[in-house]
């Protein structure tokens, strides 16, 4: 991408964040009821956001072929495993880097 | 400014600034996280500082990151930032009586809603000796030096960093798969995350990893609309809702 492309992309990425925080104060006037299915919205679309984010993630990974995503798997394991554990946002997410780090550039090299 | 405002003032930033502690640690180490992963894809340091400046949501900031590296795609980048931030509208719903009355603040309190500062002006309690607005404000503020901060250090270190980087932005999957393990655990229902799952797993085999983004956002949309009796009644089942 060229500089401008690159600012064209994070411009835009700004508007739909500001549209999405400004928007609840422009359509829904304090002490008026939310429509229902935007009440609905809010419970159901965040997890189903966030799956798809992992999936984002992990686009690239190809299972036939190299390391067969195992090391992303492993990661993933130990990320998961450190947070049901210890629930310490930050703890699972150094942990499961640094082990995601040391398979990538030691073991699956 | 006279002395017993400025007194005032600084009453509401010492009631404020404890409620930001929790926020600073975790802020200041994503934050330098993304600034050293966006310099170490190629990105020069001052873009960081920028998208922590004006978009300042560090989810979207993160993917921003892929999406530079890919090619120029304005459409997709639009509706994939306003998909993962759709749950800002929420946010905004559940603030809309407390960020009233806060006069001139009440722009940059809207602009700086971020997760966490939500889930701190959201639930503190204020004193009732300090003025709701600066405390809103001063925790809103504190919260985005934080991260502007981490990705500051974070893009300056970065380009000094001499040892091999390669796998952190594992980083970004590992802070997603977090936030999916506590929205597990705290939602009533997971229709609506195995069918995220799901629907995204489908349109990546079908579309590719390119072009599956916007199919699976659709799906994922669609199937949430044609899905809101079981999945509502879910919600509603244990415990009734809480917005």
């Amino acid at each position: 991408m060229t500089t401008a492309q690159i600012l064209i992309t994070i411009a835009l990425c700004a508007l739909a964040t500001m549209l999405t925080r400004f928007l609840p104060f422009l359509l829904f006037p304090a002490g008026k009821p939310t429509p229902r299915f935007i009440r609905y919205l809010g419970h159901a679309l965040p997890p189903a956001v966030f799956s798809m984010l992992v999936v984002y993630c992990l686009k690239n990974v190809q299972l036939t072929v190299g390391s067969h995503g195992l090391p992303e798997l492993i990661a993933i394991a130990v990320v998961a495993a450190l947070h049901l554990w210890r629930k310490q946002t930050l703890l699972s997410i150094a942990g499961g880097t640094i082990v995601y780090m040391l398979l990538v550039q030691l073991v699956f090299v | 400014m006279n002395n017993e405002k400025q007194s005032a003032r600084l009453r509401v930033f010492k009631a404020a600034f404890p409620h930001t502690i929790p926020i600073f640690a975790g802020y200041l180490f994503l934050g330098m996280t993304y600034g050293v992963y966006m310099v170490q894809s190629g990105f020069p340091f001052w873009i960081p500082m920028l998208t922590s400046l004006l978009v300042y949501g560090g989810s979207l900031e993160f993917v921003i990151v892929n999406l530079l590296l890919g090619a120029f795609n304005p459409i997709q980048a639009f509706l994939m930032a306003l998909l993962i931030q759709a749950r800002h509208l929420f946010y905004g719903v559940s603030m809309l009586d407390k960020y009233r009355d806060v006069g001139r603040k009440k722009p940059y309190l809207i602009f700086a809603l971020s997760d966490e500062t939500f889930s701190v002006t959201c639930s503190a309690d204020v004193p009732e000796n300090v003025d709701r607005g600066w405390f809103y404000f001063f925790v809103s503020l504190l919260d985005q030096l934080y991260w502007f901060s981490g990705a500051t250090l974070g893009a300056l270190g970065g380009m000094l960093i001499r040892f091999n980087t390669q796998g952190l932005d594992f980083a970004m999957t590992a802070l997603f798969v977090v936030i999916f393990i506590n929205q597990w655990r705290k939602d009533r229902q997971h229709i609506s995350a195995l069918a995220g799952l799901g629907l995204s797993v489908l349109s990546l085999l079908i579309f590719g990893p390119d072009n599956f983004l916007l199919p699976a956002m659709a799906a994922i949309l669609l199937a949430l609309a044609l899905l809101q009796r079981p999945i509502d009644a879910r919600i509603q089942r244990k415990g009734g809702a809480d917005a």
